[in-house]
């Protein structure tokens, strides 16, 4: 008998993370390193990581990675990639981060199609600081800054902001994915690897929107918030590809 | 009849290292895990493979598991 799932190279060997029971960061991060490793990719990696739960990623993946102010994660990447081009570049982010106080930066840096890759973990919500309503937080979803349930009259509607940088014509590749099941999660894997051989090809700007559960603040246990994520979330983001311009693909 | 073979496989779980999330227990079709009664040093009731079922090496467990804690071992 042989061992059918090797510890992957890039992430640091028997890590015990800090992501509560359930998170779907552990699964992306994990996904992540198979991948740099599958594509041989690792030892030219430089990953930018957020002000969020991700915050200690670097602790975690054994390739490089500088850490950015909050929301800055796309105007830091840019630095990286324009000056080091042969290098393949992460920028890692949740959706506080991305959707909220770094709005401009995804925005411009998805407009001028940079060429690093854009990994956006949507839980609907600002995990780290305790649960606060965030951009992508549902009509009606309760949170510690929306107690009775988010009212678009009041908070406005949740924003799609993967669906937005889809339209850009710098943006090469963009796919909405969920970690909700082994299917789900092999399929997750499949659209960051078309993300990352984007990159390679030097094809553009690509993001892959991730929709994981945060079981913790979304106060359910982890399996109640696979079902959320089927039954909920994905009715508000729905899965698929957003843009592809590979060959014979755009 | 002839006989057939039975596929060799084997889960492995890293007891320490195990969260308690139960992702694993939900997803694993055979029924081949299920929950401790014992608690480990994180403080969290730790899976454990059910002697009572055999594991088919889906991996399924291993791909939902958010620690790394699973190890499936097959043909
Ligand atoms: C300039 C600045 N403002 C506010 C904060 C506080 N802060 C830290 S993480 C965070 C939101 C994180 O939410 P998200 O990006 O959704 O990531 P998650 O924790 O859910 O993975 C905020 C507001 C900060 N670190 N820096
Ligand atoms: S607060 Fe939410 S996003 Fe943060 S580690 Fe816990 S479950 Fe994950
Ligand atoms: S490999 Fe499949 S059958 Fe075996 S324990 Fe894991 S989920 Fe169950
Ligand atoms: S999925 Fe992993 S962490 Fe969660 S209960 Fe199973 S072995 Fe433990």
């Amino acid at each position: 008998m042989k061992l059918k799932n090797e510890w992957p190279k890039h992430y640091k060997r028997e890590v015990i993370t800090h992501y509560c029971p359930g998170c779907g960061h552990g699964v992306v991060h994990r996904i992540v390193a198979e991948l740099l490793e599958e594509m041989d990719l690792g030892k030219k990696t430089i990953g930018v990581n957020p002000a969020g739960c991700a915050v200690l990623a670097y602790k975690y993946f054994d390739f490089d990675m500088i850490e950015a102010a909050h929301g800055r994660g796309t105007a830091l990447a840019t630095g990286i990639k324009r000056s080091r081009p042969d290098l393949f570049v992460l920028s890692y982010q949740g959706d506080g981060d991305l959707a909220a106080i770094g709005t401009a930066e995804t925005i411009h840096s998805a407009s001028r199609g940079e060429l690093f890759t854009v990994i956006f973990i949507n839980n609907a919500v600002y995990g780290m600081t305790g649960g606060q309503m965030a951009p992508t937080t549902l009509k009606g979803q309760k949170t510690t800054t929306s107690p009775d349930g988010r009212n678009p009259k009041y908070e406005g509607y949740p924003l799609h902001i993967t669906d937005i940088v889809a339209t850009f014509p710098g943006v090469a590749y963009a796919e909405r994915v969920a970690i909700k099941s082994p299917a789900s999660i092999i399929k997750a894997k499949k659209a960051i690897k078309n993300a990352f051989q984007t990159q390679v090809d030097g094809l553009g700007y690509s993001i892959i929107e991730v929709l994981s559960a945060c079981p913790t603040n979304w106060k359910m246990s982890p399996v109640d918030s696979m079902k959320w994520i089927n039954d909920v979330l994905e009715k508000e983001f729905p899965l698929g590809v957003l843009t592809d311009k590979r060959k014979g693909n755009s | 009849m002839d006989k057939i073979k039975k596929k060799e496989c084997k889960v492995i779980v890293k007891s320490e290292n195990c969260k308690g999330c139960y992702l694993c227990v939900e997803f694993c079709k055979p029924g081949a895990l299920k929950v401790s009664k014992n608690l480990n040093k994180m403080g969290y009731y730790y899976v454990e493979p059910n002697e009572e079922k055999s594991c088919n090496g889906c991996t399924a467990c291993a791909i939902v598991c958010p620690d790394l804690v699973i190890e499936v071992y097959g043909e």
